[in-house]
């Protein structure tokens, strides 16, 4: 029983995680890899395609590689970090409804008076008007 | 100025955070959300309605100039575009500017 250890599972799943996690502690910040995570795609490449020929070798070469069992483990565990993170980017995050009764360009932004984080009462009305400044008004969907 | 469901406890703990210092209004039962068509019904936390994201330019006679309504919670205005939407605008490269 001399036959070589086969790290390429291991080291394809943990490209896979960091190309995971990546997204979200830095690629995330950064426009250019933010709208088309092109970034980790490529993490996710070359952690599949270690995995894969990992057990690739542990399966054609049982005499000299070990890993036919912790290899597909491991290779299952990468497609799922993979699968995860695509459903989130490509279909979690698209779940948004249209917005046929959104106001559109030209016309009169509904008034509103709701109060800010003081408490204090802010009217639209009373902010827009000739010589103010223009309004950028962005919905988000809170903390809660 | 930016609005959401959250009230304003939250916001307040959020802007200590973030050290954020424009306006940010609490509308609690989604109403103004719902006038402006921008409901995400179920969405937060307990199936609360919440808004789904969307920025806008409005001008100072109180008309929506511009509107961005993403389809991917990802993917929002950045400040740098809402820039280059009102130069266009100012600019008079918009019809009707």
């Amino acid at each position: 029983m001399d036959r070589k250890r086969n790290f390429f599972p291991l080291a394809g799943f943990l490209i896979c995680l960091v190309g995971f996690l990546s997204y979200f502690v830095l690629f995330a910040r950064f426009p250019v890899t933010r709208d088309v995570p092109w970034a980790n795609w490529l993490l996710f490449a070359a952690g599949l395609a270690l995995a894969g020929a990992g057990i690739s070798r542990a399966f054609r070469r049982p005499e000299t590689y070990r890993g036919r069992v912790l290899g597909p483990i491991l290779g299952g565990l990468s497609v799922a970090v993979v699968g995860f993170f695509l459903f989130m980017t490509l279909v979690a995050s698209r779940q948004l409804p249209g917005a046929p009764d959104a106001p559109k360009v030209g016309e009169k932004a509904p008034d509103f008076t709701l109060p800010d984080s003081q408490g204090r009462p802010v009217a639209l009305h009373e902010i827009v008007g000739s010589g103010k400044p223009w309004v950028v008004l962005i919905f988000y969907r809170g903390y809660w | 100025m930016a609005i959401s469901v959250d009230p304003p406890e939250v916001t307040r703990e959020h802007l200590s955070k973030t050290g954020w210092t424009y306006t940010f209004l609490s509308d609690a039962d989604a109403a103004v959300i719902r006038r402006y068509g921008l409901l995400h019904k179920g969405a937060g936390v307990d199936g609360k309605d919440i808004a789904r994201p969307a920025e806008l330019l409005i001008d100072p006679s109180g008309t929506v100039r511009w509107i961005n309504l993403t389809g991917d919670l990802r993917v929002r205005a950045r400040p740098e575009e809402v820039l280059r939407a009102f130069d266009k605008i100012a600019s008079g490269k918009v019809p009707g500017a």
